[in-house]
């Protein structure tokens, strides 16, 4: 598989290190309720088609990106950076 | 009183330089190798500031700026800066901290350089694509590096001091692998059957 780095261009896999979901980073506020903190945690979807994970150039640039690729036809789509991301949800 | 003399040593001592065929590794040494980040949003001023005390701009994305002796590679996150002691000065716009002891950094030279690299690096090194002045971070083989086109025939590599012993060996396999097949008269496409 070979990834979009937004910072460094397209990279093989093996350069990068897989985190999560990029729902990890729209955190609940702290006070939330326990469902939310549960649904934040440890409920995951698996989508069929489009999908937005984590992955750490850790080879590379070491930045955080936000890859968008579709889990049925293995196209990678887009590669952001995850505190330009970041910054967009929080404003 | 005893008074102790400290004696820097070279990283690649008893290691190099190292030539095989047409391909040849050498250490480059530099006195001062400095990590520099920019304050956020502050590059531009950085870069200005970097060119008054150094003569060289902050470098693009995958670029290195400079000349030999004084030298400014993007480093991913953040700017190697090699060669001069870094001016005070760059500290309103950025911050520094102090690598000199930290990496090494090796020249490979020859008209095969690029066969050899392609024996250790997961992107394309050939001219076309990887032109003077650009560079990349990137795997080494297992070392996490920093790889720069400084001419035709000359790439410079840097790596972390630590790493210098599994460099050597793992370029000098390479060297002696395309150098076996030179021997040999086998170039690419063409197989020993």
């Amino acid at each position: 598989m070979r990834l979009l780095c937004p910072n460094c261009g397209e990279r093989d896999v093996r350069e990068f290190y897989y985190q999560s979901t990029a729902a990890a980073l729209t955190r609940p506020d702290l006070h939330a309720d326990e469902a939310v903190w549960d649904d934040y945690l440890h409920i995951r979807d698996n989508p069929a088609g489009k999908t937005e994970d984590l992955w750490y150039h850790q080879a590379g640039c070491n930045a955080w990106i936000v890859m968008c690729r579709d889990t049925v036809s293995h196209d990678v789509l887009s590669g952001h950076l995850a505190t330009d991301k970041r910054r967009d949800t929080e404003g | 009183m005893l008074v102790l003399k400290l004696i820097a040593k070279s990283p690649f001592e008893c290691l190099l330089p190292i030539s095989c065929g047409s391909v040849s590794l050498a250490e480059y040494s530099v006195d001062y190798m400095t990590l520099v980040a920019s304050k956020k949003g502050k590059e531009k001023q950085l870069s200005d500031e970097l060119k008054a005390a150094h003569g060289m701009a902050l470098p693009a994305s995958n670029r290195m700026t400079g000349r030999i002796g004084a030298r400014c590679v993007w480093f991913g996150q953040q700017y190697f800066l090699m060669g001069p002691e870094p001016k005070i000065s760059l500290n309103s716009f950025g911050r520094l901290t102090d690598v000199s002891d930290g990496y090494a950094v090796v020249s490979l030279q020859g008209s095969q350089i690029e066969q050899v690299l392609a024996r250790l690096v997961p992107i394309d090194v050939s001219c076309n694509v990887f032109k003077r002045g650009q560079t990349a971070r990137t795997l080494i083989q297992q070392i996490n590096g920093s790889l720069t086109r400084v001419s035709d025939t000359e790439f410079q590599i840097i790596v972390p001091r630590s790493m210098t012993y599994t460099l050597v060996k793992d370029i000098e396999r390479a060297m002696q692998s395309v150098n076996a097949r030179t021997v040999l008269g086998l170039h690419a496409g063409k197989s020993i059957n």
